[in-house]
């Protein structure tokens, strides 16, 4: 069952922060914007990666920036996400990477040990995560032009065996899947900048989960409908998409979603949903009732997906939305990130 | 204890929702106004009215500090800006606030500088940082947040810092539900009262309420255990006739208040003879102002500002939704042209304004086909 | 406005003065305990905070006197079932029509 998406034209006069979110202004700029000056006509979905066929050969290929500040925090710095975030990207479409290029642009001004940390842990990454770095180009702008340095990696993949994702093959009764405690990365950035004075036990959860999505493959491969990976934008955001995509309802059982104390109490502080931060070391998978079991035994079993749980199902309605619902029978309706998710005092 | 699971108990909730039930006459028709927009938010995140029987009706008041804020004060406090080596401080409610040429956040992504802050001191700790620059501290909130702004500016004198300023938009909320009560529209049965105002300014301050106008009012904790004890401690009075002021929110909230909190607000700040509140017009004696003796870090003195009144858009009914006259989606614009995307007024921006909320929460569920129960 | 949250003083500080760590889940603030000072305050106390502040010691006793209340409320609802039970009354309360509130699993 497929709903086309409404024709979305980009009105704004100029870019905002809130277009880089991850929530529906990003969205609103890649469909009305992007999507019909540069992509074909395809009336596939916009997902994380492409499959593209060269010669009858299929390949995944995807491509992401990496801005973070600060460049280093508890648990990881830019060169990983930068690795990880891309191999990452392939895994969720069902390909696992094989080999990344790299650009950095570079502030003029930027200390050299600096540069040198970010291109040893990416190295290190890249290592852990079996994928090759197999070039790259570098740019150097003048002082105040580039916040110290960003970075784009494009990672090219081959497809997993025994996996075919499309929103479009969910059907009511699914089973939804997350790999793991979800807020831990967003938080911890937010937490990083020192703006806010709160100190925490955490660090990012960034990760490679092509392990964790191989053995999915393995052991559930043919009722796996859909993979992605909640970035900016967190949980809510994937799943909105989801729905949207596939034409049905999302329903998810709060209390079911893993969430570290640490991140639940800076949520509670700033007036934040754990179900908008962002995650770089999770994934969420729809998978079919009767794999349900052995797909969350084989994550359980895998190293680092212990604490994968399922957090709730897919129905047929309320269609295109997710739902939550509290431990006490209320619920509500949870939408995709407005903007930055901001906090708030009252 | 952990004081926010505890009240969150899946047991006691449905024990408490049945006691409503059970105390609720199916024969009529109750509508109790939650002043303070922290129990909007309450109520919509934990979905407690999924818990209540049809026939109680809670109307959301205007207890929402971004909401009630005129335009024209945000104009005013990014005009501030526009001079070189100003930082505009506030808390992450203001930042997507429109004003007439934009928001706060929209004025930073044209240069601007523009910061969040947690708290009025980490605001003086950007003062301390940066000698050389202007701090300029939005103030807004009811009597909670007042007591920590009055103490940053006595640290700030104390300190001897000149380089800080505050633009106190601080409000009171007895006014406001005086100006409830005037109303003529109105038909509120009972008040469930804003629990962490009265942290400060104690219970007595509602006992008008209860005698001359006759409502019962129960000052009422967050989580959905407090709510809902607070509904059946208005239903239990109004089925015995009465009308009192209670404490639900007895572990935090002493009946005389705060004093300490009372006295560092006496000594920063006076009482403005009126102000505006967007959406209900001019009411006398509602706001505070920094009073002579802080006069060196009123913003309003230190700045020369436009004071421009800018009124609502004929078709914006903020005013009616914030006095609980008119339900946000009965406003023309609802859905439309305001939306939390593109909000038109605060009450779309505010986490806690009634038309955010209710957007995210009910509109959004009323425009999908049945929900299952 | 309304956004406080209880949180444990962990440790008084020094510097600045009259102000104190304080827990709140697994994340540590420091906050300004100006306005709770003169009740007395030290570490172990429970303490609500707002913007930075702490604005009022949550009374233990006050917590647990209401959680008790409101657990025996639940047990005099069964109580009252069950005299119910026993009356030969006609004039019983009609069958509810709201349905029950959800048990913690999807279906």
């Amino acid at each position: 069952m497929v709903v086309a998406s409404p024709r979305i034209r980009f009105r704004d006069a100029q870019i905002e922060m809130a277009h880089g979110a991850g929530g529906t202004a990003s969205r609103r700029l890649i469909e009305g914007l992007f999507a019909p000056l540069l992509f074909d006509s395809s009336t596939e979905p916009l997902g994380d990666s492409a499959h593209i066929s060269i010669n009858g050969t299929r390949l995944a290929i995807t491509a992401d920036s990496f801005v973070v500040s600060p460049l280093r925090f508890p648990g990881g710095s830019i060169g990983e996400l930068a690795v990880n975030g891309t191999v990452n990207d392939l895994a969720v479409s069902g390909a696992r990477a094989e080999a990344l290029v790299v650009t950095y642009v570079l502030e003029a001004g930027l200390p050299t040990e600096i540069l040198e940390a970010e291109v040893r842990a990416m190295g290190r990454a890249a290592h852990a995560a079996g994928v090759t770095i197999a070039g790259g180009d570098t740019k150097v702008v003048e002082h105040g032009k580039a916040d110290r340095m960003y970075i784009t990696t494009a990672g090219v993949g081959r497809l997993i065996p025994g996996l075919q994702c499309s929103a479009r093959s969910a059907r009511p009764g699914d089973a939804i899947l997350l790999s793991g405690p979800i807020g831990d990365h967003g938080i911890t950035i937010l937490l990083a900048r020192g703006e806010l004075d709160l100190e925490a036990d955490l660090s990012s959860d960034t990760r490679p989960v092509i392990g964790l999505v191989e053995a999915l493959a393995e052991a559930a491969g043919p009722g796996v409908r859909w993979m992605r990976d909640p970035t900016r934008g967190g949980v809510a955001t994937a799943l909105n998409e989801f729905a949207r995509d596939c034409g049905l309802g999302v329903f998810l059982c709060e209390e079911r979603v893993p969430v570290r104390d640490a991140v639940r109490g800076a949520c509670e502080l700033l007036g934040l949903d754990p179900l908008h931060i962002a995650n770089e070391g999770q994934f969420l998978a729809v998978v079919a009732p009767e794999y349900a079991d052995a797909a969350l035994d084989a994550l359980q079993r895998t190293p680092g997906g212990r604490e994968a749980r399922v957090i709730g199902e897919v129905r047929a309605q309320p269609a295109c939305a997710v739902l939550v619902s509290t431990s006490y029978g209320g619920t509500r309706i949870v939408d995709m990130l407005v903007g930055d998710p901001l906090p708030r005092i009252c | 204890m952990r004081y926010v699971d505890e009240f969150r108990e899946p047991e006691l909730i449905s024990q408490t929702s049945e006691e409503i039930r059970r105390l609720a006459d199916p024969g009529r028709h109750y509508r109790f106004m939650e002043v303070c927009g922290g129990h909007t938010h309450a109520i919509y995140r934990f979905g407690l009215k999924d818990l209540l029987p049809p026939n109680i009706e809670l109307v959301h008041g205007p207890g929402c500090p971004v909401c009630v804020l005129p335009m024209g004060r945000i104009d005013d406090g990014l005009s501030m800006v526009a001079g070189e080596g100003v930082i505009f401080s506030a808390f992450g409610d203001m930042m997507r606030v429109p004003g007439t040429h934009g928001s706060p956040l929209e004025h930073k992504a044209r240069g601007a500088d523009i910061r969040i802050v947690y708290s009025p001191a980490d605001a003086l700790k950007l003062a301390r940082a940066n000698p050389g620059r202007h701090v300029m501290f939005f103030a807004i909130g009811f009597e909670t947040t007042a007591p920590s702004t009055a103490l940053t500016l006595i640290r700030a004198k104390a300190e001897g810092i000149r380089n800080f300023s505050v633009f106190c938009n601080h409000v009171t909320i007895i006014p406001a539900i005086r100006a409830i009560l005037d109303s003529p529209d109105m038909r509120i049965d009972a008040f469930i009262g804003p629990g962490h105002v009265s942290t400060v300014i104690g219970c007595r301050p509602y006992e008008w309420i209860a005698r001359h106008e006759g409502k019962p009012i129960v000052v009422s904790g967050f989580e959905p255990l407090d709510v809902l004890q607070s509904v059946v401690m208005i239903l239990r009075q109004m089925q015995r006739g009465e009308a009192r002021v209670e404490n639900q929110y007895r572990r935090v909230v002493p009946w005389d208040g705060n004093r300490a909190a009372l006295k560092v607000m006496a000594e920063v700040f006076t009482l403005r003879s009126y102000f505006e509140w967007r959406g209900m017009g001019f009411i006398s004696q509602s706001a505070l102002a920094l009073n002579d003796e802080y006069s060196d870090w009123d913003a309003e003195k230190h700045f020369s500002i436009p004071g421009i009144r800018v009124t609502d858009p004929k078709a914006a009914q903020c005013g009616e939704v914030l006095k609980g006259v008119l339900k946000p989606a009965q406003c023309k614009l609802f859905g439309n042209e305001c939306t939390p995307e593109r909000p038109v007024g605060a009450l779309m921006v505010s986490s806690e304004g009634s038309c955010a909320a209710y957007y995210q929460y009910e509109h959004r569920k009323s425009q999908l086909v049945s929900i299952p129960a | 406005m309304c956004l406080a949250i209880p949180g444990m003083i962990v440790s008084l500080a020094g510097d600045p003065a009259h102000s104190a760590l304080v827990e709140v889940v697994g994340v540590r603030r420091r906050v300004d305990i100006s306005l709770v000072e003169p009740e007395g305050i030290g570490p172990g106390d429970w303490v609500l905070i707002h913007v930075g502040f702490a604005m009022s010691k949550i009374r233990q006793q006050d917590a647990e006197d209401q959680l008790r209340m409101l657990t025996a409320l639940g047990e005099t609802e069964a109580a009252m079932e069950e005299v119910r039970g026993y009356s030969t009354d006609d004039t019983d309360p009609p069958p509810r029509e709201h349905p029950q509130p959800k048990g913690r699993s999807f279906p």
